[in-house]
């Protein structure tokens, strides 16, 4: 049978591969360049007896997504730069209460309102390192319409099951592009909902990890266990606690769960495009990578063996392969719609095993497969 | 025979934190006796506060029990509620986290006009934090942020809570421990967002400042400027001043948020 295809704005994917996860809460608050995706979920979550609410601003947005997924829903919110920098303090709470939600930043530039209707990647350190403390991060960045589809897809499956805040992050140019979707059938992707427990009640602790990678199941407000969640830094019993080993153990766990070897490789997601016999790399996410195929084609007519390694999950970040191609290539060329974020990831990588340089721009405008042609040219 | 407490609280985890003298266990035991007369299931009822002392109360309460960022407490709730319609909600918190950092949640979940019920316990100070003033401290009154006198104007919180659309709005102080259960019992079964203001005290942080010589003389102050409202309708302006009201202040049957949205479901699952 054929498949149901149609042509549909990124923002619009993003909201149907929503519901196609199981999305059943969404909690948002207007913003430019994501509202689209906030009014597709008004339009069809009521339609599968889901909930619909815009709150009264981004933090609340946050607070109502936590709140929802603690009685066991898949929760979404969405939203753009300053939206994230107003849910940081929340994100952080997802991250230390361990609940899962999965939060849309469709990227323009800044800071502050910067240019709203432009796009930008200038969220990608944001993403990693954006609310306070120590903290893992999932983040994927998906470059087409039916990427966004299928990764948002797979963000409710990452928050599910590492129980923590998952962030899509796509630039303006992705989300507000028009493509051809072919629509997955139902059970074509895998979707994972959270583990559920299965203790006694009583017995129930919801922080009681089974090792220091361990990602202890989530039972949901309203059915038979009953538990206590706070921001605090907590015992397995998810009650307070300052005790010094307790808190150390928690806290190396949340970031183990994520950072762990069979972790990283269930979570990262990379996509190589000519880089087995490549001289230069050119590291390119979102748009960008875009950009990026055309040049390293161009670049190959001419003679120069040129390769794009794209990060599909910008975090944890592939060190292992990034690592490897740095030991591979003469140079790595990493273009950014930001004036340099994710390079600085590259060099922390590859430190001095290869030429490092960055193209960069900000003006609103996408970065064109010339301006990268002429940097490869110029680091080679 | 003495009223059984422990039943709703969580063994081992008293003592609580709060300091001798403070209001909030008083408005913790009215808590559980109005939560008790609603016959409301522990599985099925939610607490939910921000940060502060009175924000620590659900975690000694046997319930679900949802400890948020500072004001955040209605913000969660509302997520709480709104994906799980059938589960009772309550939040509870002070005046700094409510009325300052979450007034705009606060005010907005009265608008809505969604079935929770926020029992906030004024006791005009930020004590966690060590006393500084809050949007219900006293003008004049000294905190450790206003060493020459608080220039503020106050919020009224209930007056606030009518403003903004809550439908069932009533006020007490923690002098009046049996008025609270009552207040707050008849908030919870009030469909709709109801807010039970607790006017309260906190000898530790704001009575030592405000030459109050002891708890009592606290307690003293909270039983003679509480005036029921149906005393206050006989009371000239000049009588009134400096009286708070107590009882029902505000009372009205409106659409509730999730119901309207269950309609809106029905219409779209129904077309």
């Amino acid at each position: 049978m054929a498949k149901k295809v149609a042509l549909l704005q990124g923002n619009t994917a993003c909201a149907l591969g929503a519901v196609y996860a199981g999305c059943t809460f969404f909690g948002g608050y207007p913003i430019t360049p994501s509202t689209e995706v906030a009014e597709v979920m008004s339009e069809e979550l009521p339609k599968v007896g889901g909930k619909f609410i815009q709150m009264e601003d981004e933090i609340a947005a946050m607070a109502s997504v936590i709140g929802a997924s603690l009685t066991g829903a898949k929760a979404l919110t969405a939203t753009s730069g300053p939206g994230v920098s107003l849910k940081q303090e929340l994100i952080g709470y997802a991250c230390i209460a361990e609940t899962p939600c999965v939060i849309i930043n469709v990227m323009r530039g800044g800071p502050s309102t910067g240019m709203p209707t432009g796009p930008g990647q200038s969220d990608v350190m944001q993403a990693r390192w954006g609310t306070h403390g120590d903290h893992a991060a999932i983040a994927v960045c998906p470059e087409s319409c039916q990427e966004i589809f299928t990764e948002t897809v797979r963000a409710f499956n990452l928050a599910e099951k590492y129980r923590m805040p998952v962030q899509v992050l796509f630039d303006e140019i992705v989300g507000h592009m028009r493509e051809r979707i072919e629509f997955p059938e139902p059970g074509e992707l895998e979707v994972i909902d959270r583990a559920a427990p299965t203790c006694a009640p009583e017995d129930y602790k919801p922080y009681d990890a089974k090792s220091d990678t361990d990602v202890p199941p989530l039972a949901a407000f309203g059915s038979e266990y009953r538990f206590h969640v706070t921001g605090l830094n907590k015992a397995a019993d998810g009650f307070p606690t300052t005790k010094a080993e307790l808190v150390d153990f928690e806290e190396r766990r949340q970031i183990a769960k994520v950072e762990c070897e069979a972790a990283r490789a269930d979570i990262e997601s990379n996509e190589e495009y000519k880089c087995d016999d490549a001289d230069v790399i050119i590291l390119a996410y979102g748009s960008s990578a875009r950009s990026a195929r055309y040049a390293v084609n161009e670049l190959r007519e001419e003679g120069i063996k040129a390769g794009l390694f794209r990060p599909i999950t910008l975090w944890p970040f592939p060190e292992k392969r990034v690592a490897e191609l740095g030991k591979q290539a003469k140079a790595i060329v990493v273009p950014e719609m930001n004036l340099g974020q994710m390079i600085f990831e590259v060099e922390r990588i590859v430190k001095s095993d290869c030429k490092l340089a960055g193209v960069n721009r900000v003006d609103g405008d996408p970065l064109t497969p010339g301006q990268i042609i002429d940097q490869v040219k110029e680091v080679l | 025979m003495a009223y059984d407490y422990e039943k709703s609280i969580r063994p081992g985890k008293l003592p609580h934190i709060w300091c001798p003298g403070c209001g909030h266990g008083i408005v913790m035991k009215g808590l559980i006796r109005a939560m008790d007369t609603c016959g409301l299931e522990k599985n099925n009822t939610a607490l939910v506060s921000g940060i502060g002392c009175a924000s620590r109360l659900p975690g000694y309460m046997d319930f679900c029990t949802l400890h948020t960022a500072h004001g955040r407490a209605a913000a969660f709730a509302t997520g709480v509620k709104m994906s799980k319609p059938e589960m009772t909600v309550i939040c509870c918190g002070g005046d700094g986290d409510g009325t300052a950092i979450g007034g705009n949640h606060f005010i907005h979940a009265c608008r809505r006009n969604i079935d929770m019920t926020y029992v906030l316990l004024n006791n005009h100070i930020y004590g966690m934090t060590g006393g500084q003033f809050s949007p219900c401290t006293p003008t004049d009154a000294k905190a450790s942020t206003t060493p020459y006198g608080n220039p503020d104007p106050t919020f009224d919180i209930s007056k606030l809570a009518i403003g903004a659309g809550a439908t069932f709005v009533a006020r007490t102080t923690a002098f009046h421990a049996t008025q609270i259960d009552k207040l707050i019992a008849e908030g919870i079964k009030h469909k709709g967002m109801s807010v039970i203001e607790v006017v309260d005290d906190c000898p530790t942080t704001y009575g030592r400042r405000n030459k109050f010589r002891s708890v009592v003389d606290m307690m003293k102050v909270l039983k003679e400027t509480a005036v029921p409202v149906a005393a206050a309708a006989k009371m000239s302006a000049e009588q009134l001043e400096g009286k708070i009201l107590t009882g029902v202040l505000y009372k009205e049957d409106k659409p509730e948020y999730c119901e309207q949205y269950k309609k809106i479901i029905d219409r779209v699952q129904g077309a």
